[in-house]
């Protein structure tokens, strides 16, 4: 038995509260560290170039090192319950009008403001500006990337319904997928090609940082909560779903104005 | 603080707003009951907003520009020509562009192992799984996974090949991969494929498209620039199939080395 002299009750406070805290600040360093090595093997090796700003780049680091840290505390105390408070709420209420109702707003409502999307919609239109498919006026271009960012949207949502329904139902995950997978290719077949790369890629940008723990969340819980399911085989997947109806939609959505 | 740091967290706060409304909404209009531990979630959500701005305040601080540069600089003209042959010799082989994909492997797998959704999606799944998917076992498959990714959209790029082609023959190899990955990872391997784009992903592989498609002769940066977040989405599904079938091949046979000798 080892006595430590700072046992006691500041002894209590260094170990129930800062060295967590320390100890997570360590990791979040250790998620970043892969980073700052590519960084500097590519800089200092391949390019043969000093590290400019290097002030900058500690700060920086830094900054990302707490807010990674503060961001794993906010999702153990408020995402992650949140989701599942929810999804419990709305399995003991038993109304799966008012379930669905909530998978579509969320998938929806996350989605529609996302700005990455927003990014994306824009250079949409400026695509199909260039390659005619609509008039090269601002005007045109907006009510193109809006409409797109709409379908995008929708496509989200009714991804989440789907994905809701069959946790409930408790569909085999794969079929569905590779349902999707089949309406990807044969949409390909028939979409305008300057659109593919793009409805490709929207499928990887519409799940937000915030979104992703809330809807993993919600799925574990409501699979969790259902007698029969398992939170393993049937609590993923949402996600999944969400990213693969953009691509069917945005394709849709080229062709149709296209 | 500065400004960055006030554009960021407006950024994280419109974010977050349409899902708070949405919830806070269903709470009181249709679930009618009080959120549980209300001061506690509410002290999260204002860390989590807290936290992203910080983290992407500091990346538009420090990594953004470094990353975005590299990734003009070794898809520069001057780089590769230079380093290579006589500028006489103007189209290049695939083969110039190695370090194009090594960065674009190194960079795929790195920041995929800082992003954030990830994060949450390995710390649930550890939850679920009650241990046997580690943490970092899910994140660096995934890594792995993105990393390769990456690195062969790159290839698509300089060699200009259909992007369709590359995706569906994916699709035909996770396809197979379902059939024979253990049931329970499936769900979970198909939304990594999801999760492993955001924050800090995007838009350094963006720029990196970018750069790529408008230095090789013959790409258009609005027509092939794209495609690369299609391939990240996309080899994350079989590297973690591929880590589960791996790991449940270790534990069999971890388990028959335990039946072996013969008890008596």
């Amino acid at each position: 038995m080892v006595w430590y002299p700072s046992d006691g009750l500041r002894g209590c406070i260094v170990k129930e509260y800062f060295l967590p805290l320390f100890r997570s600040l360590l990791d979040s360093l250790r998620d970043l560290l892969p980073i700052l090595l590519v960084i500097a093997f590519f800089q200092l090796v391949i390019l043969r170039q000093p590290i400019p700003n290097l002030g900058e780049l500690l700060y920086g680091t830094a900054l990302v090192v707490v807010g990674l840290t503060l961001f794993v505390q906010g999702l153990e105390m408020g995402l992650f319950p949140l989701g599942e408070g929810m999804a419990y709420a709305f399995a003991r209420k038993g109304s799966l009008v008012w379930l669905l109702a909530f998978a579509f707003a969320l998938g929806f409502g996350t989605t529609v403001a996302e700005p990455a999307l927003i990014a994306v919609a824009d250079e949409a239109a400026e695509v199909a500006a260039l390659g005619g498919a609509i008039d090269d006026t601002p005007e045109s271009r907006e009510d193109y990337a809006d409409g797109l960012r709409l379908t995008v949207a929708l496509s989200v949502g009714i991804a989440i319904v789907i994905g809701v329904l069959r946790i409930i139902r408790g569909w085999p995950i794969q079929y569905l997928i590779i349902g999707g997978y089949l309406g990807v290719v044969v949409m390909t077949a028939f979409a305008p090609e300057e659109i593919i790369g793009i409805a490709y890629d929207s499928g990887g940008v519409t799940t937000s940082t915030i979104t992703v723990p809330l809807v993993t969340a919600l799925g574990v819980g409501l699979a969790s909560s259902i007698r029969g399911r398992n939170p393993m085989t049937d609590g993923f997947g949402l996600i999944a779903f969400a990213s693969l109806t953009p691509m069917i939609f945005v394709m849709g959505y080229g062709m149709l104005i296209g | 603080m500065n400004l960055n740091f006030l554009h960021a967290l407006a950024g994280t706060l419109i974010d977050v707003l349409p899902i708070a409304v949405i919830i806070f909404g269903f709470q009181v209009f249709v679930i009618r009951r009080p959120i549980a531990n209300l001061r506690r979630v509410l002290l999260g959500f204002v860390y989590v907003l807290l936290g992203l701005a910080l983290f992407l305040d500091g990346l538009e601080i420090a990594l953004f520009p470094l990353g975005k540069l590299m990734a003009e600089q070794l898809t520069d003209p001057g780089f590769l020509y230079g380093a290579m042959r006589p500028a006489a010799d103007a189209l290049l082989n695939w083969q110039d562009y190695l370090y194009v994909y090594l960065f674009a492997a190194a960079i795929g797998f790195s920041t995929t192992v800082a992003e954030p959704s990830l994060l949450a999606v390995a710390i649930k799944a550890r939850e679920v799984s009650g241990g046997a998917i580690g943490i970092w076992g899910l994140r660096i498959a995934v890594a792995i996974g993105v990393g390769v990714g990456i690195a062969l959209g790159a290839f698509r790029i300089v060699t200009g090949t259909p992007l369709h082609y590359y995706i569906i023959a994916g699709y035909v190899l996770v396809l197979l991969q379902t059939l024979f990955a253990p049931k329970n990872i499936i769900a979970l391997a198909y939304d990594s494929g999801g999760v492993t784009t955001s924050t800090v992903t995007v838009p350094l592989v963006a720029a990196l498209g970018l750069g790529l498609a408008s230095t090789v002769p013959g790409r258009s940066p609005l027509l092939d620039g794209f495609g690369l977040i299609a391939f990240a989405s996309l080899f994350p599904m079989m590297s973690v199939m591929g880590y589960a079938q791996i790991s449940h091949w270790r534990a069999r046979r971890q388990q028959d080395r335990i039946h072996e000798p013969p008890e008596d």
